[in-house]
């Protein structure tokens, strides 16, 4: 008898969380379609700025409307894909002077915490790491949009971005005074699972 | 008797041979050292750009100065090697020439791909641009630039056996195998 309760209110407890699990909804970066982009800026000589972007990734993220602060995301770049739309700097990109794709062919993005805040902003720490190093960072988030598609899947939006010294990730090439800091922009488009 | 002085015979070289050999030693050597050279170059160096529009320009030259030679090899005769009798020799300094051309032509193959990865043609000295003729593929020139770090390291220690070669035939075998690259002998 005494048994039963127990192995009852054990199968009661874990059904009650696997269902609150169950309500935060899982979604994968639209890849196939590339509605996701993972794309860079930096200043050049501190006159212009540089954009660029990685054109190789892969991601999740879950998110749940009744507690948005559960929400969590995990990307993952491949840093050969770098592009900046010139052959020779993508190729000084991939060296050792950069990114040393070689050594560190993946980065990563593994959220640690969810923050909303007002109208549809939002801040998401995580720890990123780069060329080898992990370090916590903070993106400004900004919840785009959500809804149903019109081929019968429902999709949901973010983008957030992040500024960062390259040095913090033991990227120390001289760029000049004005280009230490690079701002990166995750701009994501899930489908619902 | 009067042979043409431009071109080869069965037993020298002749004007054309001897000055393409002369004038890619020397623009091969220095891109060499250029290569070198520019990759370490910071940012902020002024060269920074211009080595590197150099050596890309030099280099499609010395491509179009190779295809003129090598088909300028193949179409008049090759002067016989000296002391035919010692195969050996002949036969690596055969294996060495071959080897030679096949490193050249690697070297700037490699290295026009590694430039034109994303499309963009070479700038030569704004005289005109060599295009870009394959489809854009950022895999492809990151092979192409291990290739020509690769090759250009065996092409330099190749250059160096053939010219100790050459010196050694001039000083220790007394021939006329260096002489007759330097000036168009007598027949
Ligand atoms: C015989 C001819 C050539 C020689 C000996 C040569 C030699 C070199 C060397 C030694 C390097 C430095 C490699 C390193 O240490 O990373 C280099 C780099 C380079 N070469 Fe050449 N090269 C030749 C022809 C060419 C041609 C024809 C082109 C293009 C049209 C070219 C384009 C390049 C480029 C773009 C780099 C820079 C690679 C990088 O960003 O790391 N080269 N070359
Ligand atoms: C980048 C440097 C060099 C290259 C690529 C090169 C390439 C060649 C090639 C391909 C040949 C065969 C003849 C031909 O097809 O023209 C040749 C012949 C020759 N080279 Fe060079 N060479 C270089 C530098 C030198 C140097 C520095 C020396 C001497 C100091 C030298 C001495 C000779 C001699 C004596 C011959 C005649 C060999 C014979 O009679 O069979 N070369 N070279």
């Amino acid at each position: 008898m005494k048994m039963k309760t127990v192995a009852l209110s054990l199968l009661l407890a874990s059904g009650l969380s696997v269902s609150q699990l169950a309500l935060a909804d899982d979604y994968k970066l639209d890849i196939k379609g590339m509605h996701s982009f993972v794309q860079f800026r930096i200043q050049h000589l501190g006159y212009s700025w540089l954009y660029g972007r990685f054109n190789d990734f892969d991601g999740q993220f879950s998110y749940d409307e009744k507690a948005p602060e559960k929400a969590s995301v995990n990307v993952s770049i491949k840093t050969t894909s770098v592009d900046s739309n010139h052959a020779e700097r993508d190729k000084h990109l991939r060296g050792e002077d950069f990114l040393d794709v070689d050594k560190f062919p993946e980065a990563t993005f593994k959220s640690t915490a969810y923050k909303p805040g007002s109208d549809g902003k939002a801040s998401l720490e995580g720890e990123l790491t780069l060329h080898g190093v992990t370090k916590p960072i903070t993106l400004d988030v900004e919840e785009v949009g959500a809804g149903k598609d019109p081929w019968g899947g429902f999709r949901r939006g973010f983008i957030g971005t992040t500024t960062f010294a390259l040095a913090d990730f033991g990227i120390d090439y001289n760029l000049g005074p004005a280009s230490k800091e690079v701002e990166l922009t995750l701009s994501v488009e899930g489908i619902k699972q | 008797m009067h042979s043409n002085q431009w071109l080869n015979t069965k037993d020298r070289f002749g004007r054309v041979s001897i000055s393409l050999h002369w004038l890619m030693a020397v623009v091969l050597i220095g891109l060499y050292l250029l290569g070198l050279y520019m990759v370490d170059l910071g940012y902020y160096d002024p060269w920074y750009h211009d080595s590197l529009s150099i050596h890309k320009a030099v280099g499609i030259l010395a491509a179009i100065l190779l295809v003129i030679r090598y088909l300028w090899v193949r179409f008049q005769p090759r002067p016989m090697h000296l002391n035919p009798e010692n195969s050996v020799n002949t036969l690596m300094a055969k294996a060495a020439h071959a080897l030679l051309y096949l490193f050249m032509f690697v070297l700037m193959i490699s290295g026009y791909l590694i430039s034109t990865a994303k499309g963009q043609g070479i700038d030569v000295f704004g005289l005109f641009e060599f295009p870009a003729l394959l489809a854009d593929s950022a895999e492809r020139g990151e092979l192409a630039g291990d290739v020509h770090d690769w090759v250009a390291t065996g092409f330099i220690v190749l250059v160096g056996l053939h010219t100790a070669a050459s010196l050694l035939h001039h000083f220790v075998f007394k021939d006329n195998t260096l002489l007759r690259m330097l000036r168009v002998l007598k027949s």
